[in-house]
């Protein structure tokens, strides 16, 4: 009871004082918008084929919106110690870290939902397969949370985590099969896609919007779930090596 | 209150380097239950070293740790529901209130919401703060920030606490009232780890000291045993014009029954077993061209052990209180 007691606050906390704040959810709605229009307009295609993009645009809302201000406000509580005060508290570094991240999952999650919301105004839904999709998006949620919490307990400054963040989230974009398949990219650069967690849940997406994928669902499932643990553990490992020193 | 003779806090040949750096070096030391223990030493002698360790935001690389009977060695947050922390510097969250700050902390702990509202509002008014409740944690003075950041660390009511230089850099008014509380809880039975650097602090509240240097504790005794060892001493502060800097070899030369040490700038310190005779000293200073403004008694306190104990000059310690620009000692 205790320890919820603490996870509950830490994440209502978090809500409220980073994810809640207008220019965040702001930005949540926008930027799906603006790469949604950009890719219509790039690929000249109609209305109809919004559900082309949208495992794309819903994967790069998920994927901006956990790690954007995850690596931002660790790194900036740990600058301003405030994650001190995290760590005296006795709870479990797995329980503390598991509420840090919380609050950037649920953002990533809603995100997400903002394309599909407008793309339900555009086109017909009724092929997707919805039970593929909501779990999908979960597990793209934390997974990109955990690469987020990743990279910002390896930077120990605020700009360092954004460059971080950068560095890993813009190659995926195009290595990842959002908007172009990775079998349409050159075969030496194909090892680089199936070494990163968003390919296996954007095949997940496209699956189940388009119904076309190159591995089978339970596989990109599997995948996905060892790549979250890893994430977290390696995680958590780092900031008892470079935060607790 | 006096300590019921177990122990709070049992540390044994700790040891913590970073890279070449040592942090503390093969120190020892037990805290009675309910005793108020100081930790004396200058800027980067290892006091906030220790507490780090103590409390688990630093990793031993040898040693034992246990606190409140639990071995805290190998897993640091085993006995973190006993202890509260006030570190050096204020680790509240800038956007919340103060109000805010509190409750939250106090559900750190676990505490139930109406249990922490209550002992958030009850602590603002211990400090003083309850008018500046509402308001947000970055718009506080040093001060306050700091009354908050003791209030957040005993939200939880812990048998166990540190305090690491909590009057340093902080108004007069309110390092007397930080004090004041420090001595309150004492009182109440709560075992009390004060770091400080203010001499006069560590000799005012606490009932045993340790004083640790480069990392090693060089003397950890009671209060009143340390301060015997300085009883007796006949101390006198001379203040003069133009000090030479080898003006009290030359005094020693000419005065061998006195000691002569320069005490901080255009000051002499001269101690004898004996009183002494200040004409002599007068008139040799002004054949040397220096006059004395001032000849005031000192009476030996904690700071002469501290000298005498460590070789630390008193002017060092004079100077960090300086930079710290605060009412510790006040």
């Amino acid at each position: 009871m205790k320890r919820w007691i603490a996870f509950s606050n830490i994440f209502a906390k978090d809500m409220r004082a980073y994810y809640l704040k207008p220019p965040n959810v702001s930005w949540g709605i926008i930027f799906p918008l603006a790469w949604t229009g950009m890719f219509f307009i790039r690929s000249g295609m109609g209305i109809e084929s919004v559900l082309e993009l949208l495992p794309g645009v819903v994967t790069i809302s998920i994927l901006f919106g956990t790690t954007s201000l995850l690596s931002v406000t660790l790194t900036f509580e740990r600058r301003n110690r405030s994650f001190e005060r995290l760590l005296l508290a006795p709870i479990s570094l797995e329980t503390l870290m598991l509420a840090k991240t919380s609050g950037a999952i649920l953002f990533g999650i809603v995100n997400a939902f903002i394309p599909i919301a407008i793309a339900a105004f555009l086109a017909d839904m009724s092929g997707i397969a919805w039970s593929l999709v909501v779990p999908a998006i979960i597990l793209i949620g934390i997974v990109s949370t955990f690469l987020g919490l990743f990279i910002s307990v390896s930077a120990s400054e605020v700009f360092e985590a954004q460059t971080f963040s950068n560095f890993f989230r813009f190659p995926m974009i195009f290595l990842c099969g959002l908007f172009f398949p990775v079998m349409s990219l050159p075969v030496y650069i194909r090892p680089l896609s199936f070494i990163l967690p968003v390919t296996y849940g954007v095949d997940i997406l496209h699956g189940a919007v388009n119904g076309e994928h190159i591995l089978s669902f339970t596989l990109d499932f599997i995948i996905l779930g060892a790549f979250c643990t890893v994430l977290f553990l390696l995680s958590l490992r780092n900031v008892k090596r470079r935060w607790i020193l | 209150m006096k300590s019921d003779g177990s122990s709070a806090i049992e540390v044994a040949n700790l040891t913590k380097k970073y890279g070449e750096v040592v942090g503390v070096n093969d120190i020892s030391f037990q805290v009675g239950n309910g005793e108020l223990f100081g930790f004396l030493g200058p800027n980067g002698a290892g006091k906030t070293t220790t507490i780090n360790l103590l409390t688990g935001l630093a990793s031993l690389d040898a040693g034992a740790i246990k606190i409140g009977g639990i071995d805290c060695t190998r897993n640091p947050k085993a006995a973190q529901h006993l202890v509260g922390t006030v570190p050096d510097e204020s680790n509240l969250y800038p956007e919340l209130t103060g109000f805010e700050n509190l409750t939250f902390c106090a559900a750190l702990y676990g505490m139930r919401k109406n249990e922490r509202q209550q002992r958030a509002r009850e602590l603002l008014e211990t400090f003083s703060l309850t008018d500046a409740a509402d308001r947000k944690f970055a718009g506080y003075s040093k001060g306050m920030k700091r009354k908050l950041t003791f209030a957040a660390g005993i939200i939880h009511q812990p048998p166990i606490l540190f305090l690491d230089e909590p009057t340093t850099g902080i108004d007069v008014a309110s390092a007397r009232q930080v004090r004041q509380i420090i001595a309150n809880l004492h009182r109440q039975g709560t075992t009390v780890f004060l770091t400080t650097h203010y001499i006069e602090e560590a000799e005012r509240l606490c009932e045993r000291i340790a004083f640790i240097v480069k990392g090693k504790i060089v003397k950890i005794d009671g209060t009143t045993e340390l301060l015997q060892s300085v009883k007796g001493k006949n101390i006198l502060i001379l203040t003069v014009t133009n000090s030479e800097p080898n003006v009290t070899k030359g005094m020693a030369s000419v005065f061998p029954q006195y000691q002569f040490e320069p005490a901080a700038p255009n000051q002499i310190r001269v101690e004898s077993p004996e009183p002494v005779n200040i004409g002599p000293l007068t008139r040799f200073l002004e054949e040397k061209g220096i006059q004395v403004t001032e000849a005031r008694r000192h009476l030996p306190s904690l700071e002469d052990v501290f000298v005498q104990v460590t070789g630390i000059e008193a002017g060092l310690m004079m100077k960090e209180k300086e930079k710290a620009g605060g009412g510790g000692n006040q």
